[in-house]
């Protein structure tokens, strides 16, 4: 993918640059981080894809794809569109273009790191925060400099409000923060290994407070940050109310600090600690709805546009799974239907309707309304190639999470079936051979998704080599 | 934990968790109702108006909250209130239900145990021979082993590397009955020792005699000159003849099972790595988890398994 790196494409008053950089980094890590997906997908179908050396196992490939799209492909979606969502919405400069460059090749070096040291085995061992303390200090000072960046931006505004996008942004900024840096707490034994200053029970507590805010913050509310300004901008229609943003932004902020210990139920953890979790998660239904329905309202007027505008769809249809996934989480929440849902594949599907139908849908959709608008232009290259990518993402993610909870539900039954003696029904065993054909159904729907993101890289690449304007007359300011 | 207020927590914390608590419930609910109305009249078409600002285009209604949303969100307030006054949430108070998972868990194991001790107390009156001729019996014994045993002998009981295989004539510790339940019950600890000290060449001459003690040799020479070794530091355990000890899990080596030696692995280097690293064989003990009868179960499927005729042994 030959991109040209021409200064005709910088905007005269926004920096577009890292704007760019990030975004074409979301398709280039948005096709790695998924291939591995696909990878660690089709071992599960045939386990000989291993082949037989650690490096290649499913045990450090599937810590190296949630790292790749959570964190490259997602990060790099989130510092892209803030980035540009800021300088449009406070009109105005970001407030450092050096710092800037730096959060991108700092962010590309983390993800380099995480590349080689992942499959080499170096891990913490902590769900989404396997990078080993030296990484992990790189990526605290980077995200500093985000901070910095981003705050910086707001502080100088030209605009007497901060819009509500810029609200989402900033409190996933500031949360991703203190959530890192508390939970990656260690002592470093060598240069690549470490030990957790927590113990015990007190170690899963911390680790599941971030691991779900992780959730919540990371790829909840910047992703929301991202919806506010895409879905009306690409609709073109007002955002349905101002009230319902503040009601739902304050709650949705407080309660999801408390929703971590759903992760531990029925384990060492305290009693009190695990209700509190459970409780505090059924309320984050509603605060996590708000955001949908003003999403949703917002398209009132405009939906015959769904006809005809594939952008637009995967706004909508990436709200839609927000709203079930939003659902589904608070009902897992609850003690009785975790002990079926928990340690099952039902999770898995749970987690991928929120990061292929959520996450990954919404950046798709805003980054076909953003990247021709960093060249000058409205549209992508080809529409008709937006609609095929609409069309296999969705399979895909319908094939994929219809798959994992079939298999869910099939193995949490099989795991407490008991025979009139009271001995299990089914040996461990069983119920693996009985996902099998679940393995395969979700393995085609991965495939969907790369070959979606492939198609999307090619329609990338011939929107931005487009003849560029002249250099010397400014780009006209698109709506 | 019966008590209305427990003690697992000390009085500060306990409190510290209750308002806490009790202050974000409260918060989210106020700012739900705070919220609540909104003084703007809808226009003709039914709609409020903007808020008035613009951000790059964008303009804000002002609509007020769905209602629908509203009393799903007061629902889970009080089902959230109605819940921490059932059950242990709010700091040291341990809910009106006096409900713990530790009690839970209690309670169903208590349970099952009235219910299907029984099946096993009878079983377990039977000798060992006789239940492994009882089909209905072993078929509950497979299922036992299959979720117990199988994780490291295999679900068809023939082990693996460092895993003894259970349907051969081949036994470490003896294979009567009551020896196979003292096995299950209490569990094996067996140690080689390394003999790393003793020189790659002199340690290549004992893995030639090791290997003729059942005929295998590749080097006649040189497992004669291992001989002499082998008497000296080997055969305090496994016999002069290399015939091993059941008394101290000493594995017979004249006969062809070998409990060490990787898939890929040549006999005459699985010996030499045994030799030269030594070996730690570990059988956990069982009886804390199966209890007595049920170990009297299983052991009697492992008896009837080498017993088998060959064809059903898969």
């Amino acid at each position: 993918m030959e991109i040209r790196m021409n200064n005709a494409f910088e905007h005269p008053t926004y920096n577009y640059k890292v704007v760019r950089q990030f975004a074409i980094m979301t398709v280039v890590w948005g096709i790695v981080g998924m291939s591995c997906g696909l990878v660690i997908a089709s071992q599960l179908v045939w386990p000989q894809l291993n082949l037989g050396l650690p490096w290649t196992s499913f045990g450090r490939l599937r810590p190296l794809h949630t790292n790749l799209v959570i964190f490259a492909f997602g990060g790099s979606a989130l510092f892209a569109t803030s980035y540009y969502v800021v300088q449009r919405t406070c009109q105005t400069r970001l407030w450092s273009d050096r710092l800037a460059t730096f959060t991108f090749w700092g962010w590309q070096a983390v993800i380099l790191s995480a590349l080689i040291t992942l499959p080499m085995g170096y891990t913490t061992t902590k769900e989404y925060a396997e990078l080993e303390w030296p990484i992990s200090l790189l990526l605290a000072v980077v995200w500093i400099a985000y901070a910095v960046v981003f705050l910086g931006t707001i502080k100088r505004r030209q605009t007497s409000h901060i819009y509500v996008a810029n609200w989402f942004f900033a409190a996933f900024i500031l949360t991703v923060a203190v959530l890192h840096i508390v939970n990656n707490a260690a002592i470093p034994v060598s240069a690549m290994h470490s030990i957790s200053v927590y113990p015990g029970a007190i170690d899963a507590m911390t680790q599941w407070w971030y691991g779900h805010n992780a959730v919540g913050f990371f790829l909840t509310a910047g992703f929301l940050g991202m919806m506010y300004y895409f879905v009306p901008k690409q609709a073109e229609r007002p955002v349905y109310s101002y009230r319902l943003s503040i009601v739902h932004f304050w709650a949705l902020i407080m309660v999801y600090m408390w929703a971590g210990p759903h992760h531990l139920h029925y384990t060492a953890l305290p009693n009190w600690t695990q209700s509190l979790g459970m409780v505090l998660s059924i309320i984050l239904l509603a605060p996590s709805w708000g955001g949908m329905i003003n999403g949703m309202m917002t398209l009132s007027g405009a939906w015959h546009k769904l006809r005809t505008d594939p952008t637009l769809r995967f706004l909508v249809v990436a709200l839609s799974f927000y709203g079930m996934s939003t659902f589904e989480g608070p009902m897992m929440a609850v003690k009785t239907v975790n002990a079926l849902s928990h340690y099952t594949d039902w999770t898995i599907g749970h987690v991928h309707s929120g990061a292929l139908g959520w996450v990954a849908m919404i950046t798709i959709g805003s980054l076909y309304h953003m990247v021709p608008r960093l060249v000058g232009e409205t549209r992508m290259h080809s529409v008709r190639l937006i609609a095929v990518h609409f069309w296999l993402s969705t399979i895909g993610t319908v094939l994929y999470i219809a798959a994992m909870w079939v298999n869910g539900i099939l193995q949490g039954l099989m795991w407490r079936a008991v025979n009139d003696d009271g001995t299990l029904m089914y040996s461990f065993m069983e119920s693996v051979d009985a996902s099998g054909p679940g393995y395969a159904v979700r393995m085609f729907g991965g495939l969907c998704w790369v070959i979606g993101m492939l198609i999307m890289a090619y329609n990338v690449a011939m929107t931005l080599r487009r003849q560029p304007v002249s250099a010397e007359r400014p780009l006209p300011q698109t709506a | 934990m019966n008590s209305l207020w427990g003690n697992d927590l000390s009085g500060f914390w306990s409190a510290w968790i209750i308002v806490i608590t009790l202050a974000t419930i409260a918060l989210s609910a106020w700012l739900l109702f705070a919220n609540r109305r909104t003084d703007k009249q809808p226009d003709a078409e039914g709609r409020v108006t903007t808020t008035g600002h613009a951000a790059d285009g964008i303009e804000e209604y002002d609509n007020p909250l769905p209602r629908w949303w509203f009393k799903l969100y007061v629902g889970t307030v009080l089902f959230a209130l109605g819940y921490l006054a059932l059950y242990p949430g709010l700091g040291n108070f341990a809910g009106l239900l006096g409900w713990s998972q530790e009690a839970q868990w209690e309670r169903e194991v208590h349970q099952a145990e009235e219910r299907y001790a029984p099946i096993f107390a009878r079983y377990a009156e039977r000798p060992i021979p006789e239940l492994a001729g009882d089909t209905e019996a072993m078929q509950v014994g497979e299922r036992l082993f299959l979720n117990n045993c199988a994780i490291c002998h295999g679900s068809n009981a023939r082990g693996g590397d460092g895993f003894p295989d259970l349907g051969d004539d081949a036994w470490l510790y003896g294979g009567k009955p009551q020896d196979i339940v003292t096995s299950i019950t209490q569990g094996r600890s067996g140690a080689m020792p390394a003999w790393e000290h003793l020189g790659e060449e002199t340690l290549v001459d004992v893995t030639q005699h090791v290997l003729s003690l059942s005929g295998k040799a590749t080097d006649p020479a040189r497992a004669e000159k291992g001989a002499e070794t082998f008497t000296a530091m080997c055969a305090s355990c496994h016999q002069p003849d290399g015939t091993g000890n059941p008394a101290m899990g000493a594995p017979d080596l004249t006969d062809d099972a070998w409990l060490y030696r990787g898939p890929d692995q040549s006999l005459e280097a699985a010996v030499f790595e045994t030799l030269r690293n030594g070996r730690n064989g570990q059988m956990p003990a069982q009886v804390d988890y199966l209890g007595e009868d049920k170990v009297h179960l299983v052991a009697a499927y492992v008896y009837q398994l080498s017993r088998q005729a060959p064809e059903s042994a898969d």
